[in-house]
Order: C-alpha cells, then sequence, then structure tokens
C-alpha cells in the first residue's frame, strides 16, 4: 500500500471498465495460452518435478488435498520425516542424478484498495493542501516472492529442510531449515528437530490456499493489540528445537518446542533480514497436542489444542561510546506472553471445515510500549485479544477447490484503559475471503493452479495487515479502515 | 463499488476457468480420468466386504483417481505415468494377479487380503501404506480394484488357508528348517546366508517378465506380505503369485513349514528367540555346521 502512495495511485479513478477490461484480456490471454500448453503437454516427459513426486512417483493429489495444503496422507508422510516407511526413503536408493528442490512462484494480476487513508486533498502537497481520507487503489501485473525449496531425508530417518524465500524483488532469507532425527530409537513417538521451522500448527499457513494480499494470511496468527511491542506471530517459523511424537497414522501427535525469544530471527536479532534489532538471551515455549477420529466414510476429524509461552525484552543495553546516539546491543527486561487456544480440521467427505480460536495475553509492559524497570502508568492493563476464523473448503475434484473464509478478532482489554481517545474496539479486525484454485496441470512431477481470490478485511483505526503490512492507520482511531484484493494469477510449482 | 468490480472479475474468471476445464479435461482424459466402464461394466456396484465395512466401486475410483493412477494407471494395468521409473512395478490389476494373499496360489485373494495389502503397503517398493486413509476409503479401493478384471465376476475368492497353531522354537525346529532350506533350494534365490544374492537372483523375472530381485532376509524385520511369523508361514504356502516364489503348500508339511519360518528368523538381523537358539548352538557347534550352497549337507552334523 505504501509502495502504491509513492508511486502515485490514480486516486481520481472512478470507472470500473478499465479493470474489467484489463481482467477479460487477461482471462482470453490466459485460456489460449492454457490450451495450447495442455494440448502440448507430454505426459511422460517432463524432465523437472517436484521434489517428492519425483522421489516417490506418486501424484501430487496424494499428499495433497490441493497443493500447497497437505491431506492425511501428506501428514504422515511429513511427520515420518519426509519418509514413506518402505525401506526406500534414503538418497541411497535414489538415481545419483535425484536432487530434492522445487520452486515456486506466482506471476499474478492483482488489484488492492484500501478505504479510508490519509492523503493529501491537492496531489503534491503544497500551498492550500490539507489531509483528507481517502480509498487508494492500485492494480498491476505482479509476481509473488519464490521459493526455493529442498527437502527430503539425508539418510534414513535423517530428515531436512532448506528453505531459501525471497520477496517480489529478490531479497532472500531463509525461510525454513532444519535437521530433524526421525524415529529416535526405532519409535515414531520421538523425533528431534534442530533449526528453524514452522511450529506445529494443525491448521498450517504456510501450505494453504489463499495467496491475495489481504487474504493471504491469517489475521489471527500475526496479531497483537495495536500498541503492543510485541512482534510475536504463531504464523512465522521460529527458530529452536523441536520433540515430536506421533502413533503409526498420525492420528495422535505432540510436539514441544524449545525457541529462542526473537520471533525467529538470525544472527542473534529479531529478524531474518539484516538489520533487525538485537534479540535478547530468553526462550520461549510451544506444546500442541492433536487427535483425530474416524467419522467413516466423512473421513477423519482433527482437533488440536496449543499453548505458546513466550518473553520479548522491553528495553536495550545501549552503547553510545561510538558516537551518533546509543546503538542498542541487547534486549533487556523481558516481560511474558502467551497465546493458547484449539483448531479443528473437519471432514464432510469433499468439504472440509477449519475452525480456530486464539486467546492471546501480553504482559502490560508489552502491550503500553514500556521498559518494565519503569512505572506503569494508571490504568495500564495486560492487553488481551481473542480471534478466531472458520474456513471452509469444498474439492470438487482433485483439481478444482473451491475455499473460502471469515476470520473475527476482537480485543477484549486494551493496554491503556484511561485514554478516552482509544476505543474499546480499537484494533478489532473482520477479514473475508472466497475464492478457488484450478489444476489443469496436476502432474506427479509439476503442477500449474490457475488461482483467482477476492478478499477484503476492516481494522478498526489501525494499519490493515494487508500482506506486506504497509498502509497507513485512518485519521481517526474510530475509524474501520477496510482493505480489499482480487488477485489472479498462475501459481506454478516445478 | 469493490463488490461489483469483484462480481464481474469472478463472472469472468469463472468463464475462463469453465473453458479451461473443458479443453484440459479432454487433453488429460487419458491420465486423470481412467474410465473403468472399459471392459468392467459393473464398475459401480462392485462392492468389497470388509469387517464391518462395506466398500463401493464408485466411491474408489474418485480415490483411485487422486492416489493410485499415477503408478497403477488409467486403465489399471500398472502403466501410469510414473511406471517407468518404478523398480519394482507397479501392480497389473487387469491380471488380477496378487502376491500377497491368503487363499492357494492361482486363486483370487479375499477382500481382507486386498484390504491389508493397502493398508501394509509392500516394504522395499514405492507402494506406500496407505493407513492414513481411513478404513473406509480402504474399503472403497479395494472395492474399485476388483473392477478392472473380470476374474472378479467370474471367479470367487480361494479358500483362506488356514494355519495352524505354530510349534514350539527348538533348535531342532531349527535345524530341520535349515536342512528344508537347503533341500527345497531356497538358497538358489535367496542365497546361503539369506541375502537375495544367490545363483539364480540375477535371472528372475517376474510374470511381465520384469526383473526381480529375492528377498533379502538380512534388510530388516519385515517381509512383502506382513511382518509375523504367521505372514511368513503364509507366504511359502501360498506363494507370491505373479513372482518366482512358488507354493510350497503340495511340498512340506504345517510341522516342517514352521520349521522353515523358525530357520528363517535365524537370518534377520532382530534379536528373536530363534535367533537367540541359533547363537548358541553356533558358539558350541560352529565347527559341525556345514555351509549352505550346491555341495552342502545342511543342518550341522
Amino acid at each position: 500500500m505504501y509502495k502504491w502512495f509513492a508511486n502515485g495511485a490514480d486516486r481520481t479513478r472512478k470507472s470500473w471498465v478499465r479493470p474489467v477490461v484489463t481482467c477479460a484480456l487477461l482471462m482470453l490471454a490466459i485460456v489460449i495460452g492454457d490450451c495450447r500448453a495442455v494440448s502440448a503437454l507430454p505426459t511422460r516427459k517432463v524432465m523437472a518435478i517436484p521434489a517428492f513426486a519425483r522421489k516417490y512417483g506418486l501424484p501430487c493429489s496424494a499428499c495433497h488435498t490441493a497443493w500447497p495444503e497437505l491431506n492425511n496422507f501428506g501428514k504422515v508422510f511429513q511427520d515420518n520425516g519426509y519418509q514413506l516407511m518402505n525401506d526406500r526413503d534414503s538418497l541411497i536408493w535414489q538415481n545419483p542424478s535425484y536432487f530434492p528442490i522445487t520452486f515456486r512462484i506466482t506471476p499474478n494480476w492483482h488489484r488492492e484498495s484500501t478505504g479510508d487513508q490519509p492523503v493529501d486533498s491537492i496531489p503534491g502537497g503544497g500551498t492550500g493542501s490539507t489531509i483528507i481520507s481517502r480509498n487508494v487503489t492500485q492494480a498491476a501485473f505482479d509476481l509473488s516472492g519464490m521459493d526455493l525449496w529442498s527437502a527430503g531425508t539425508i539418510y534414513k530417518n535423517i530428515s531436512f529442510v532448506l528453505l531459501p524465500s525471497s520477496d517480489a524483488t529478490a531479497v532472500w532469507h531463509f525461510e525454513s531449515a532444519f535437521l530433524r532425527f526421525d524415529n529416535i530409537k526405532g519409535s515414531s513417538w520421538l523425533n528431534f528437530k534442530f533449526g528453524r521451522f514452522e511450529l506445529d500448527n494443525l491448521i498450517s499457513e504456510k501450505r494453504f490456499l489463499f495467496l491475495s494480499a489481504n487474504g493471504g494470511f491469517y489475521q489471527t496468527y500475526h496479531f497483537n493489540v495495536p500498541g503492543s511491542i510485541n512482534d510475536f506471530g504463531i504464523g512465522d517459523n521460529q527458530i529452536g528445537v523441536e520433540l515430536m511424537g506421533h502413533n503409526a497414522d498420525s492420528s495422535t501427535r505432540y510436539s514441544i518446542a524449545l525457541l529462542s525469544s526473537n520471533e525467529g530471527g538470525t544472527n542473534l536479532t529479531e529478524s531474518n533480514l539484516p538489520g533487525g534489532l538485537p534479540s535478547n538471551r530468553s526462550f520461549d515455549g510451544y506444546m500442541a497436542f492433536t487427535k483425530s477420529f474416524n467419522a467413516g466414510s466423512w473421513g477423519y476429524e482433527e482437533f488440536q489444542a496449543y499453548a505458546y509461552v513466550g518473553q520479548r525484552g522491553t528495553y536495550y543495553q545501549t552503547t553510545s561510546a561510538g558516537g551518533g546516539g546509543p546503538v542498542p546491543l541487547v534486549a533487556l527486561g523481558n516481560e511474558p506472553f502467551y497465546r493458547v487456544g484449539f483448531a479443528g480440521q473437519l471432514h464432510f467427505k469433499n468439504l472440509e471445515l477449519l475452525p480456530y480460536f486464539m486467546h492471546g495475553h501480553d504482559s502490560a509492559y508489552l502491550g503500553t510500549g514500556l521498559p518494565d524497570t519503569a512505572g506503569l502508568p494508571i490504568g495500564a492493563k495486560a492487553p488481551t485479544f481473542n480471534g478466531g476464523f472458520i474456513e471452509g473448503q469444498y474439492f470438487v475434484n482433485p483439481q478444482l477447490v473451491f475455499f473460502g473464509r471469515f476470520e473475527k478478532i476482537g480485543v477484549t482489554q486494551q493496554a491503556f484503559v484511561n485514554e478516552g481517545a482509544v476505543p474499546g474496539n480499537f484494533g478489532d479486525v473482520t477479514a473475508y475471503s472466497v475464492g478457488y484454485r484450478y489444476y489443469p496441470i496436476m502432474f506427479s512431477r509439476g503442477g500449474v493452479a490457475w488461482h483467482n481470490e477476492y478478499s477484503i478485511s476492516k481494522s478498526i483505526g489501525i494499519v490493515p495487515l494487508s500482506g506486506d503490512g504497509s498502509g497507513l492507520p485512518p485519521l481517526l482511531p474510530t475509524n474501520g479502515v477496510w482493505s480489499s484484493s482480487v488477485f489472479i494469477g498462475f501459481d506454478f510449482d516445478f | 463499488m469493490t463488490l461489483k468490480k469483484f462480481a464481474v472479475t469472478f463472472v469472468l474468471g469463472s468463464m475462463a476457468l469453465v473453458t479451461v476445464g473443458a479443453t484440459s479435461m479432454r487433453a488429460q482424459s487419458h491420465v486423470n480420468s481412467p474410465d473403468p466402464a472399459l471392459g468392467t461394466p459393473s464398475v459401480d456396484s462392485t462392492e468389497s466386504h470388509i469387517g464391518g465395512l462395506t466398500g463401493h466401486a464408485a466411491d474408489g475410483k474418485k480415490l483411485y483417481r487422486r492416489f493410485c493412477i499415477g503408478c497403477h494407471g488409467p486403465d489399471g494395468n500398472g502403466q501410469g505415468m510414473n511406471a517407468q521409473w518404478i523398480d519394482p512395478k507397479p501392480r497389473d490389476f487387469t491380471e488380477a494377479t496378487f502376491k500377497c494373499r491368503s487363499t492357494p496360489t492361482g486363486t483370487l485373494p479375499t477382500d481382507d487380503d486386498l484390504y491389508n495389502a493397502i493398508t501394509r503397503g509392500f516394504v522395499t517398493t514405492n507402494m506406500p501404506a496407505w493407513r492414513p486413509l481411513t478404513p473406509q476409503e480402504r474399503a472403497n479401493l479395494v472395492a474399485f480394484v476388483k473392477t478392472w478384471s473380470p476374474r472378479w465376476a467370474k471367479e470367487k475368492p480361494g479358500t483362506p488357508l488356514t494355519i495352524p497353531a505354530e510349534t514350539p522354537i527348538t533348535i531342532e525346529s531349527i535345524l530341520h528348517g535349515r536342512q528344508l532350506f537347503q533341500k527345497l533350494e531356497c538358497w538358489k534365490c535367496h542365497g546361503p546366508q539369506g541375502h537375495g544374492d544367490g545363483p539364480s537372483a540375477d535371472t528372475l523375472t517376474d510374470s511381465k517378465n520384469n526383473p526381480i530381485r529375492p528377498y533379502d532376509f538380512s534388510s530388516g524385520s519385515r517381509f512383502m506380505c506382513g511382518v509375523t511369523n504367521q505372514d511368513l508361514y503364509r507366504i511359502f504356502m501360498t506363494g507370491l503369485d505373479g513372482s518366482p516364489m512358488p507354493s510350497f503348500a503340495d511340498v512340506v508339511k504345517p510341522d516342517e513349514a514352521w520349521d522353515l519360518v523358525h530357520f528363517l528368523r535365524t537370518l534377520q538381523p532382530l534379536k528373536t528367540q530363534e535367533a537367540g537358539l541359533w547363537q548358541t548352538y553356533k558358539a558350541a557347534h560352529g565347527a559341525d555346521i556345514k555351509p549352505i550352497g550346491p555341495d552342502a549337507v545342511a543342518g550341522g552334523k
């Protein structure tokens, strides 16, 4: 959003004709292009292949309801350390030319519109210009970031993931990188992971179906009460160790993780990218327990309870010895927070429902952003919130899925209750997303999905968490900022 | 405003979807849309019965398309798009010849046999254990697999083998089993030490003339068709149809079969009662034990 601003969005555009024509032309191109691609499709001579399909010869649909989302078989495969457990999992059984690597990127056209944005009344500012509220809309062809994903087994019962990931401008970071010792002492109940990885979330944000700026993340997974200096998001990959176990069909699972208190940051900072603030010396803990039940012809019904307890620093040990102002060296004054809740993955034949609930609580110091060496302002409270969503997916067949989601977050306790300007619902979020993915090509060796999605969210008084996290808060904290996305693209996986 | 734009975009997108979808389906029909009506007129009515479950072929067809088609192919003949890369080759369901059965050689397996095979998978092959599917889904797959061959409409499964109670595990039983291993020439394929490296190993082919390796007993605890002593007993009394492994039901008596089971367990890298007895015996009588092979007299003294 910020970039649209900077680049000069056409705020005066009122007609919807242009985007529709653009969209129609795009569709035409898609249809023509796709028909050619499918007609020319060699059914047996595809050279490049996604890593696991290439290794095992299974179709995408064996492990995915609709990729990238895993089905139960895929989850068991993942839990087993990317092994089918047929004594042919070790790399030693593979052709020497086998290299377990996959990439994924999504060329797309998208349209983003955000209301209640403070803009100059006269473009360019200058004399007589004031700040007014207005919608900002922009649309363009674009690229997503890129994943260069390598994963598999080093040897029998030793698995790994290395996932360098970039944004659309090719700024790279290590989204995930870990080594895992599987089936320790021959028991599936003992698996030890070391590195940077996704928490054991039943509903994975890394493997879900949404891609748009507003819908392409779970708001609840990244929410913190406005004003809090807590940067934690349960959807973000964390860095540490995990002990995880499961039974043969993964119908019962547990995960216990010990994690650095730096939001998965690397280089002793709180970020994957250079320039992040230094982290503290503390650790967080995460626990999850998952149980699924056989509901006959409906499928499995899965439930998970989870809890994350962590700490974040409230001030820094600094040095001014070098001149140029204090430089933060290490975060101090750790204050606690926690997230608890439950999730479900419910199957009703071709319909899947994913309910999720989270309760969040931060220390009053985190909530107010004050160092814990100072006294709290009168009336300051530990902020809390409840958030959750219900997501539905309908699989017409393995190549076509419709999906939608309703998400709601309510701040139940503001950090500053004595400031009249802060409404009780400050920071509340409501979000909706709908779309479909069609997989015209779903080989055992590669895939293309044609993705159409619309999403819209409303944030009270704050910057919408629309994907890249940019945008501006409204002029009044009581205003709800509506932000919408239309996303059309080819999601392909090689 | 937003709603209107979204609606138009969505409608246009849906139109394109239908167009693309229809084209793609036509182009890939041979890949993704198995048409079991070919040669199998009673597809949708075929059922399987596993315990209290009734599997339905119509439901199994969808599952087959999702999970199995890549290897076993849209025509069920083992010619899926990945078959050329897979060793050993996927099963050809149109022949209705199955390795893992509880029924005599040459007969059709029971529904339970197929269900167990899907559930267990096949060690040392690309066929995984499909335990993550629900029991109902696996039963549905069994029903659908039975639609690929007309044999299922004409024949009934064989009568399952009755496995007698296991005889006591003794050193005498193990030694007798060792004699049988020599006498029945098991070593020619499986090798004198059970490593799957017998003199005939390199010449073996399956019923489709594809090269096939004999089982290497030193590779682990699991067999192609199970893991227990009963499973092992069943394997050589029913044979593995479609492979060079014959049925020995007409050659060995039940007690002898158990002796063979007890000896074969000593070839595995496991701490079993059989292995313990055999190690003790070897320590005391090692010099008297003749090697297994073409010129040997098996069984010790």
